[in-house]
C-alpha cells in the first residue's frame, strides 16, 4: 500500500491498518493509553472505560472504536486526565480497595494508574460493600472486595482455557463475579494456578496462596516508573511465567 | 520576623504511624519550627486545639469523640489535611466495616481467644463507636490528602514545604504511594 493511514494522537501521527482499534493503533506505536480491561491478547470488553479519549470532539473508549483515517484523538489533556481519575476513585469507593493490606500492592493496574493519574483521595463516600473471600482452592485465593469486573478471567477462561470457570452476574450495581459450580467455590472448579485466567488479574482478587509480600517495597513493578512506562502488570507475569 | 504558621495535629483512628513518619524528617523539623508554631499535637500534649492555620489529621473517624475531634479541628483551622490511608479512605480499622459492630465487640471482648472475664465494656467515659469507620471527607469537607501508610517523610516534607511557600503541592513519582 502506498499511502499509509494514520491518525493523530496528542499531535503525534501514528499508523493504522484497517480493522485496528485506536486502543491496537497507540500500542503497536508505542503511545500509552490507560486501561483495566484491555489485555492486547483478548477481545476489547470495553467496561472500565479508563482508557476513554476525545476522538474529533466525542469521547471514545480506545479500545472498542476503530481507527478512521484523519481521526484527531486527545490522550492526554486535563479534561480527559480528570475524567479517568473520576472513574478509578469510583472504582475505589465501589469496592473494599485496602492497600496497605493487599499482597498485590505495588504491582496493582489499579493502583498504578491512580498514581499515573494523580489520584490523592478516592473522592467519593465509600460504599463498603459486603463482600466475600473465597478460599476454598489449595493454590488460589479469590478477594471479591477487589473485584472490578473488567472481565479478563472470564474471558481468559472461556477463550483461552476452554474451562468457563468466572462469570458475570446481576446488573449495574448489583453485577458481581461469580464461580461457574455448584456449590458456587473456586476449589469445586478445574481451575489451576497454569490457566490463563490465573495470570490476567488486573488487580489483587486472584492471588496465589503460600507466598505474599515477597518483594521488597522499593522493588516493586510499579514502585519506581509509572505504569505507562512500565506497562501491563499480565505481561510482567507471563515474562516471569516464562523466565 | 513574619508571624509563625500554627499548626495542629491529631490521630484519630490511626495507629500513630503517619505521626511516626512525621516525626522521620530529623533534623529538618529544625528548619520547621523557625517557620511553623506547633498548637494541639501529640508532640506539644496540648489538649484543645485553637484557631490555626493548617490541621493535619491522621486516622479514620471510628467513634463519637473522632467526630468531636474532628470538628473542632473543621472549626479552628483554616486548612485541613487528611493524612495517611486511614485518614483518607478508612485504612485498615475500615476493615471491621465488614462486619456488625456487635460481631466486632463480641470477637473482641466476648468470644476471642485468651478472654478473661468476658464482657463488653460499657462505661460512660468510653467514646461510643460509630456503626461503620468513615475517612475524613465523608465527615467534614477536607482540603488536602496525604495519601500513604504511612505517607514518606519525604513526601511529608515536600507537602509541607510547598503548602507553606504557597506552590501548588506536586510530588515526585515516588513519593506517592498508598501502602
Amino acid at each position: 500500500m502506498s499511502d499509509q493511514q494514520t491518525i493523530t494522537i496528542d499531535g503525534r501521527e501514528v499508523p493504522f491498518t484497517e480493522g485496528q482499534t485506536i486502543m491496537d493503533a497507540a500500542l503497536a506505536a508505542e503511545v500509552y493509553v490507560p486501561h483495566l480491561c484491555h489485555n492486547p491478547e483478548f477481545v476489547p470488553h470495553g467496561s472500565c472505560r479508563l482508557c476513554v479519549v476525545k476522538v474529533n470532539g466525542r469521547f471514545q473508549s480506545a479500545c472498542t472504536a476503530p481507527a478512521a483515517a484523519g481521526q484527531v484523538i486527545d490522550n492526554s489533556s486535563d479534561e480527559i486526565m480528570d475524567m479517568r481519575r473520576t472513574l478509578l476513585q469510583m472504582l475505589f469507593v465501589e469496592g473494599n480497595h485496602v492497600c496497605p493490606a493487599c499482597e498485590k500492592s505495588g504491582r496493582c493496574q489499579l493502583q498504578a494508574l491512580a498514581y499515573y493519574t494523580g489520584m490523592l483521595s478516592p473522592h467519593f463516600t465509600h460504599f463498603f460493600p459486603l463482600r466475600r473471600i473465597d478460599a476454598s482452592h489449595p493454590d488460589v485465593v479469590l478477594d471479591f472486595n477487589r473485584c472490578i469486573l473488567c472481565e479478563l478471567c472470564v474471558r481468559a477462561s472461556r477463550d483461552v482455557d476452554k474451562k468457563n470457570v468466572f462469570g458475570i452476574t446481576g446488573r449495574g450495581i448489583n453485577a458481581k463475579l461469580i464461580v461457574n459450580a455448584a456449590s458456587g467455590k473456586l476449589g469445586d472448579t478445574g481451575f489451576s494456578v497454569e490457566d490463563k485466567a490465573f495470570h490476567v488479574c488486573p488487580v489483587g482478587a486472584i492471588l496465589p496462596k503460600h507466598k505474599g509480600f515477597e518483594v521488597p517495597i522499593g522493588e516493586r513493578l510499579y514502585d519506581q516508573q509509572p505504569i505507562s512506562v512500565v506497562g501491563d502488570v499480565a505481561a510482567h507475569d507471563e515474562e516471569n511465567a516464562h523466565a | 520576623m513574619p508571624e509563625k504558621i500554627k499548626v495542629a495535629t491529631a490521630s484519630l483512628a490511626g495507629c500513630f504511624g503517619c505521626h511516626m513518619s512525621l516525626l522521620d524528617i530529623d533534623e529538618r523539623i529544625l528548619d520547621l519550627v523557625q517557620v511553623v508554631d506547633f498548637d494541639r499535637t501529640p508532640i506539644t500534649d496540648i489538649k484543645k486545639v485553637g484557631p490555626c492555620d493548617v490541621g493535619i489529621i491522621e486516622g479514620g473517624v471510628a467513634n463519637a469523640e473522632n467526630v468531636e475531634v474532628l470538628r473542632e479541628f473543621r472549626h479552628h483551622c483554616k486548612i485541613l489535611v487528611a493524612m495517611g490511608a486511614c485518614a483518607t479512605n478508612g485504612g485498615i480499622p475500615a476493615m471491621r466495616n465488614q462486619f456488625t459492630l456487635e460481631e466486632c465487640l463480641r470477637e473482641s471482648y466476648v468470644e476471642g481467644m485468651g478472654i478473661e472475664n468476658p464482657m463488653v465494656p460499657n462505661d460512660a467515659e468510653i467514646p461510643l463507636l460509630l456503626n461503620k469507620v468513615r475517612p475524613l471527607h465523608e465527615v467534614v469537607k477536607v482540603d488536602y490528602f496525604l495519601p500513604g501508610c504511612p505517607p514518606s517523610a519525604d513526601a511529608i516534607w515536600t507537602f509541607l514545604t510547598e503548602l507553606i511557600q504557597g506552590k501548588p503541592i506536586a510530588f515526585p513519582y515516588t513519593q506517592i504511594h498508598y501502602d
